[in-house]
């Protein structure tokens, strides 16, 4: 019973990592039919922006809202300054153009901050708290990371659906042409939204680096099962992201705990097949397509 | 006035409009008839920005307009009502309302009262989502999206098309009442010319992109070579 608990609290802090990655590629899929494979790299760029700054001598917190802001400045950067440019020019070549990235951000990482692993703190204790006498498998990081996430969801929830400027964002997304009839100026709105996925991704970055090692690949392993966790919700929703994130840490985390920890990618893999032939569009698709 | 001068757009090798010049009133409803592929709807998203002319002008009030981007029209008071399929659908009713208010600025806790007055069946779907709605509860949504944004110009793209001649007749009504008693004016793209003479001051014949007849409404309808040759009645 107490492997069970614990494997479930484990899976469910992951998989809360997992939804924050998914959603940073939903939001930007959703705006721009782009699914953005640099946004990996691009979270650990701001996490070595956060050891620079925490290694400069500066407190924890002070590192993980600069790199939160340099998510932001990012995303804001990579759309103004690189995907802009490719837009309307065929959906392949964006994503292609988004791998290239991905290459060019680690070469870029290991030049300026180095090619090692770096132990990254954590503002919480990593051992396990106590629950009546027993050690339970949930950390004082891991609170803070489930806190995390949700206090960022709820941010972007809030903004959607409550303020003129989500109005604004979800109109550009849905249908750009007639957003722009209503005045609505749509290239912000798309600056905006990758600088938010960003800063969301950013997030995701500094959870998974927190007590442990970075390095200019340490997050490639979350862009496969971010990508997994987003599909399963249907890429197009955040709702479903979230879900997809959570479903997917939880069933890995018991895979990795009772079948053995080399299963995981397969596994993985194994969600991804299954859900693509049963509900092609994802766990909380609606309609069968959505446009001609 | 909304004028429109020698104005040539190309689509890639079509020339969809060659030439063409007109105006509209202001206080009055201009219609523009012509059959399918006379550049109506091109005619009506080169006014909006949606489209670059090859070349002529596009002047409101003198000022010319035709550089300016779409998204800068609704300030200006120019608001395009797209063809019904324009409502976004993966909105709420009440949203694509204030999505249109914002086009000025901030939405008004009035305002919607205002297209509730207007349209009484969005009020009752006024929190579903725009997708469910039929074709004339959506026509009526992109008009009163529009006039959340209070505009001193309409440009309606086809708004009889695929409607229920009674449910066309009762936007045609509505049109005429906020030109009469609010001063709005209209620019109205139709193919339905019977109905369209039936509620405009004048009309411009469109054929294959250039300007056939500018006449008065009643004096357009009542020219039967023109009428058979053009516009089908």
């Amino acid at each position: 019973m107490q492997q069970f608990i614990n494997t479930a609290l484990g899976g469910l802090t992951t998989g809360m990592v997992y939804a924050a990655f998914a959603l940073a590629l939903v939001l930007i899929w959703r705006s721009t039919r782009v699914v953005n494979f640099a946004q990996a790299p691009m979270a650990m760029v701001t996490t070595f922006v956060a050891l620079a700054v925490i290694d400069a001598g500066f407190s924890y917190w002070i590192g993980f809202a600069v790199a939160l802001a340099a998510g932001l400045v990012l995303g804001a950067i990579m759309e103004r300054g690189v995907m802009r440019h490719v837009q309307g020019k065929g959906e392949i070549n964006a994503v292609i153009l988004t791998l290239g990235l991905f290459i060019v951000l680690h070469a870029a990482a290991a030049v300026v901050f180095g090619n090692d692993f770096r132990s990254f703190p954590a503002p919480f204790g990593v051992r396990g708290i106590e629950v009546g006498g027993r050690t339970v498998a949930l950390t004082g990081f891991g609170i803070f990371t489930i806190i995390a996430v949700l206090v960022v969801m709820g941010l972007l929830v809030a903004l959607f659906r409550f303020t003129d400027l989500g109005l604004r964002m979800r109109a550009a997304a849905f249908n750009p042409e007639v957003a722009r009839l209503l005045g609505v100026r749509v290239p912000r709105m798309m600056t905006l939204g990758w600088a938010l996925a960003s800063l969301v991704g950013s997030l995701a970055g500094l959870l998974i680096a927190g007590g442990s090692l970075i390095h200019p690949s340490y997050m490639d392993s979350v862009v496969v099962l971010g990508f997994v966790a987003a599909v399963l919700g249907g890429l197009d929703s955040p709702l479903g992201a979230v879900v997809g994130g959570l479903l997917l840490g939880v069933t890995l985390a018991f895979v990795s705990g009772y079948l053995g920890s080399q299963l995981v990618a397969l596994a993985a893999l194994l969600i991804l097949m299954i859900v693509l032939m049963v509900r092609p569009g994802g766990i909380f698709s609606t309609t069968a397509a959505r446009r001609v | 006035m909304l004028a429109v001068d020698s104005l040539t757009v190309s689509h890639g090798p079509v020339t969809a409009l060659r030439e063409v010049s007109f105006s509209a009133a202001r206080g009055a409803i201009t219609a523009v008839l012509g059959a399918n592929g006379a550049g109506k709807t091109t005619l009506l998203r080169t006014v909006s920005g949606l489209h670059r002319a090859g070349a002529g002008s596009i002047t409101l009030d003198g000022r010319p307009i035709d550089r300016l981007p779409a998204e800068s029209m609704v300030a200006l008071g120019l608001a395009h009502v797209p063809e019904g399929r324009g409502v976004i659908t993966e909105l709420s009713v009440e949203e694509n309302l204030r999505l249109g208010g914002l086009g000025r600025g901030r939405v008004r806790p009035g305002d919607l009262d205002l297209a509730y007055d207007l349209f009484g069946v969005l009020a009752e779907r006024r929190n579903q989502l725009a997708g469910t709605l039929s074709g004339g509860e959506r026509q009526m949504l992109v008009i009163g999206r529009a006039l959340m944004a209070r505009p001193e110009i309409l440009l309606l793209d086809e708004p009889s098309l695929g409607l229920a001649p009674r449910v066309v007749a009762q936007i045609f009504a509505l049109l005429r009442r906020l030109v009469v008693d609010q001063g709005l004016s209209v620019l109205l793209v139709e193919q339905n010319a019977i109905s369209a003479l039936s509620v405009a001051d004048r009309g411009v014949v469109l054929h294959l992109g250039r300007v056939v007849a500018d006449e008065e409404a009643s004096r357009l309808a009542a020219d039967d070579q023109l009428r058979h040759a053009y516009l089908g009645f």
